[in-house]
């Protein structure tokens, strides 16, 4: 303890010393968030539906083939009624559902508007908005079909939508829980990654070798500070997500603080194992950026959808901490549910195993 | 393989002690024995092996072949144990420029495992030993090499470790920091510590109780330097050292 707390202090100069690395630490992942947050665009492919179709006429099968003759959407369920709808939702097992109302083919026959109901999940704005936009052209589409054949000048369907968990689909809502997962491991994976390699480069390691210090004592005693670094980043990338894009918060600020814990202590002992292995400080820093950056961004369900993956992507993803860690920020965040023991069982799993790989791969020899 | 020797007044001892970096060898063999409480200065010209070999004494690199054990230790085996007896101080300066000097002092103290108030009442002692008590708040990186080169020393031995070993600790500084720091590994040597100290200046090694020569990761002499002159029949150790390296 002693050990690891020397250790923990003198990281605290390095730290306190270099105000420019400090000051990096902290506006990088302000910047890249305020950056991505305005720029992020979004989409994908074969989501799964569910439809109900309670007119059954030739127009509704033609507005259904319309859908999922796409490459954005496949038929998951067809629904006998209305009160099966959430409990598909819940079982993830569509990520949207189309309602076509009795009357239909008729009203459109005679005429008249005639409502579709989509209801998406709204907690997932890339599906919501794909959702919306491709339902928007099937229904300009038909119309012109419709007024073509007809001679008729109206609308004639009217798609509403609504949305489960995300109202007013605010894009914002589900882009920066992406953007916080992704920053954060970045951030908290370079912040360690040049902490024993540092060392390498400049002889100190060698030195604090021929020393009864453990490699527990130095890992631990690296990780605390910078674990306070990163908490602060990420309660500040976290509010100025609350307060510049209006995400909102739908659970409690402290079960988010300690979901967030565990994903940071993922991100700090990953790094901590790039350096370990690694030579110089700028090999650490590339490794670093490469293994975290493009998993974060691509299979963690954060720009593309995982269940519209190949399978053994799929299976990728769910080794990837972002992905579970974005599982519970959107939910606390956008739905308020508070309790995820598989998904934060796993993080934590994953934090203790990177640790102890990290010591374990700390060398006690110069080789 | 040969047991380790239980004889209590060897400090440092190797056997065959071979490293080789690929085709290599940095380490060809060296058998050597130093006695508790003596100088020991191990020579030789740039490449020879040294750090090398001084490294596997630590176990800092596994040796290829062979062993070397601490006051009775094997190394390869009992790395733990070792770390408590001996002080290093490496060749290259491998202090934290960005602490102050008392810090790296608090530090070293906290890794080999000193309590604050033993860190404070030691470091203060160590301060003074070193003369660098009006440098206590001095950053590291504003020393001059001389007297980085004191506190590295002061570094590598907060534990009072019974063994010390040296490489090139006078490397590149001028005649009054290097006696500076001869009269503290004096001090060390008279206290009872074993000094291990690799160097480049043939006056130092005049200093040893005894030297070995290493020429091409061979050690091709080892006795006191007065029966190092007389065998070779000059009268400087740097006589010797030319004969030595040039045949
Ligand atoms: N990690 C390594 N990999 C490959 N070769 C090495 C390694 N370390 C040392 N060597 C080589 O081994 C030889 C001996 O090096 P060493 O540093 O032990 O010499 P030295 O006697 O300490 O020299 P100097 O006086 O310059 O410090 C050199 O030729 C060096 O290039
Ligand atoms: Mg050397």
């Amino acid at each position: 303890m002693k050990r690891t707390l020397a250790i923990a202090r003198k990281e605290v100069f390095h730290i306190l010393r270099d105000p420019r690395s400090l000051m990096v630490s902290v506006l990088m992942p302000l910047m890249m968030l305020l950056l991505f947050g305005y720029a992020i665009d979004m989409e994908l492919r074969d989501l799964p539906i569910a439809i109900l179709d309670q007119d059954r006429t030739p127009l509704s099968r033609e507005f259904i083939s319309h859908m999922t003759s796409s490459e954005f959407f496949i038929k998951n369920a067809d629904l006998a009624s209305r009160d099966q709808i959430e409990a598909g939702f819940r079982r993830s097992e569509y990520r949207a559902a189309i309602i076509i109302p009795k009357g239909f083919d008729e009203k459109v026959t005679r005429g008249e508007e005639s409502p579709v109901q989509v209801l998406v999940d709204g907690a997932d704005a890339t599906t919501a908005q794909t959702v919306d936009n491709y339902i928007s052209q099937v229904v300009i589409l038909l119309n012109n079909r419709l007024v073509e054949n007809r001679e008729f000048q109206a609308t004639l369907l009217d798609p509403r939508i609504r949305f489960f968990f995300n109202p007013q689909l605010r894009s914002a809502d589900f882009v920066v829980p992406g953007l916080v997962a992704v920053i954060m491991m970045m951030i908290c994976a370079l912040l360690t990654s040049i902490a024993v390699a540092r060392e390498k480069e400049t002889g100190t390691l060698e030195q604090i070798l021929t020393t009864p210090v453990l490699a527990r004592n130095v890992m631990i005693g690296k990780v605390m500070p910078y674990m306070l670094i990163s908490a602060f980043d990420a309660a500040l990338v976290l509010i100025v997500g609350y307060f510049v894009f209006k995400v909102p918060m739908a659970g409690s600020w402290l079960v988010l603080a300690g979901y967030s814990t565990m994903y940071l202590l993922i991100a700090l002992s990953f790094g901590l194992l790039i350096s370990s292995v690694s030579k110089t400080q700028q090999v650490a820093m590339m490794m670093a950026l490469l293994a975290t950056l493009l998993p974060t961004l691509l299979l963690s369900g954060f720009i593309f959808s995982v269940d519209s993956m190949p399978l053994w992507l799929q299976v990728v993803c769910h080794a990837n901490p972002a992905f579970y860690y974005l599982k519970i920020l959107r939910g606390i965040m956008l739905s308020g549910h508070a309790w995820y023991p598989l998904e934060g069982g796993i993080m934590l799993g994953m934090a203790i195993f990177l640790m102890t790989l990290a010591v374990a791969r700390f060398r006690d020899r110069l080789e | 393989m040969s047991k380790p020797e239980s004889n209590n007044h060897i400090a440092v001892k190797a056997e065959k002690l071979t490293r080789r970096f690929g085709d290599f060898t940095a380490v060809n063999s060296i058998d050597l024995q130093v006695q508790k409480g003596e100088i020991f200065g191990f020579l030789g010209a740039n490449g020879a092996g040294k750090t090398t070999a001084i490294r596997m004494l630590c176990g800092l690199l596994r040796p290829s072949e062979g062993e070397a054990w601490i006051e009775g230790l094997p190394v390869s085996k009992s790395a733990e144990k070792i770390k408590r007896r001996i002080g290093y101080m490496s060749q290259k300066f491998s202090l934290y420029n960005d602490l102050k000097v008392w810090e790296n002092l608090e530090f070293y103290g906290g890794i080999y495992g000193l309590s604050k108030s033993e860190i404070e009442s030691a470091s203060d002692i160590m301060l003074a030993r070193l003369q660098l008590a009006e440098y206590r708040n001095t950053m590291t990186v504003e020393l001059p090499l001389g007297f980085k080169q004191r506190l590295a020393l002061g570094c590598a031995i907060p534990h009072n470790p019974g063994i010390i070993l040296l490489d090139e600790p006078t490397s590149g500084v001028d005649p009054i920091a290097r006696r500076k720091f001869w009269d503290l590994i004096y001090e060390l040597a008279e206290s009872g510590t074993t000094i291990f100290v690799t160097t480049h200046y043939m006056d130092e090694a005049e200093y040893c109780s005894r030297v070995s020569i290493m020429v091409h990761g061979k050690i091709v002499a080892l006795d006191t330097p007065r029966e190092l002159k007389k065998q070779q029949k000059v009268t400087t150790m740097q006589d010797v050292f030319l004969k030595l390296v040039e045949s």
